[in-house]
């Protein structure tokens, strides 16, 4: 039971991490020596500096969506260790696990919206790739996912 | 001595008009103008200008109007106030556009321009001078002209997540309250149940546990209250949840 409960929060954590890395770290398109990504643009080279991004719309959504996603986690984290104590023997931790699923939906589509819409913002030349903060952002939606899932199907015991 | 007292009092006199006198006030003119100005193309804008001046306003006054096209290095003369009279641009590029809405005696000398254009993106500059309080800096305002204006930054970021939040909270409440009742009516429901005799309670029993195939809460009500019979029940409809869970 305790090995059950160890491994479900390590999951939830982990999830949080990569939300929080790939919120915060400016690698989501990375071209030559020129990295940008949610907040800001930055150059490394002979001069090293960073200009805050556009004011894009579809840019504000996205950074609205991981923010979202990140809140969500949090509240599902509080929420899973307040259900802990106070659910009835039986019962399902539906709110944590709506709450997580919430979060992977959010990373999802600003992921998505990023996907489509960032050539709007972001002149894209031949060598532009996807930095490692992207792929965290997509590897943290199907592990949301599974995560609430794992909690809504969990029924409290003792 | 009395020539030492005198000359003493002098001074004292000369030292007291003049410590009355000053430190006196900066006595220049310092005029106030907005830093930027955004306006669609199309529409109207007020440049407004403020001053302030030591001196009483006297009607000598004048406000000067001028303007420095972007890119360009010459500034020409747009508008000038002077002895009570507005002299607006009318042969230049402002010509039946600007508008003076200003009134110096309540210290304020703004013009609005109509109809704007992309070649009205530039630096206004304007000055004031009252006689005798002449000396002062002038203020400039920057125009910029858009097809249509900007949202500032954060409108759309803010909005997403506070309407985001908002959803959340009131779909929480609403589910809290929908439980609320239903746990009120089952609670009701319950000490009809153990009011009747254990004859009939037994009956009724078998009727709750049909219940209990919609009522989740009913059923964990129930197992509470009772110790053996529903213990039948609890397995048969919690088998399949309860394999998962099975190694603690």
């Amino acid at each position: 039971m305790l090995l059950l409960l160890l491994g479900i929060i390590v999951l939830h954590v982990t999830v949080l991490v990569l939300l929080f890395v790939s919120t915060i770290v400016s690698q989501w398109l990375v071209n030559g020596g020129h990295t940008a990504d949610l907040w800001q643009n930055c150059t490394s080279g002979s001069v090293f500096h960073c200009l805050t991004s556009s004011t894009n719309e579809w840019l504000q959504s996205v950074q609205a969506m991981m923010i979202l996603s990140i809140i969500f986690s949090v509240l599902s984290l509080f929420l899973f260790f307040c259900q802990l104590f106070t659910l009835t023997k039986g019962g399902r931790f539906y709110v944590t696990g709506i709450f997580q699923i919430l979060a992977g939906l959010c990373v999802m589509s600003a992921a998505a919206i990023f996907t489509v819409r960032h050539t709007d913002w972001h002149q894209a030349s031949e060598d532009t790739s996807y930095g490692f903060a992207y792929i965290l952002a997509w590897l943290a939606f199907p592990l949301a996912l599974a995560s609430g899932i794992v909690y809504v199907i969990l029924r409290k015991r003792e | 001595m009395s020539q030492g007292a005198g000359g003493s009092g002098s001074l004292l006199l000369l030292a007291g008009l003049l410590s009355a006198l000053g430190p006196s006030p900066t006595s220049s003119i310092h005029v106030y103008t907005q830093r930027e100005v955004y306006g669609t193309v199309g529409s109207h804008v007020t440049l407004s200008c403020s001053f302030w001046s030591s001196e009483w306003i006297s009607e000598d006054i004048s406000i000067t109007w001028h303007f420095q096209a972007e890119g360009s290095r010459d500034s020409t003369s747009i508008f000038h106030y002077a002895k009570g009279q507005p002299y607006i641009d009318d042969v230049g590029s402002f010509k039946e556009r600007m508008e003076w809405v200003g009134n110096p005696h309540r210290k304020d000398g703004s013009i609005v321009i109509h109809n704007l254009d992309y070649t009205d993106n530039g630096t206004f500059t304007c000055d004031v001078k009252n006689p005798p309080d002449i000396v002062g800096k002038s203020s400039q305002v920057t125009l910029y002209v858009f097809e249509k204006v900007p949202t500032r930054y954060g409108v759309v970021l803010g909005s997403i997540i506070g309407g985001a939040l908002l959803l959340v909270a009131v779909v929480v409440a609403l589910v809290y309250l929908i439980r609320y009742c239903w746990l009120r009516r089952q609670a009701a429901l319950q000490r009809r149940l153990s009011a009747m005799e254990k004859g009939k309670l037994q009956r009724s029993a078998k009727d709750a546990s049909k219940r209990s195939r919609q009522a989740p809460v009913l059923y964990a009500m129930l197992d509470h209250s009772r110790g053996t019979k529903p213990v039948s029940e609890k397995k048969a409809k919690g088998a399949p949840g309860d394999s998962r869970k099975d190694k603690k």
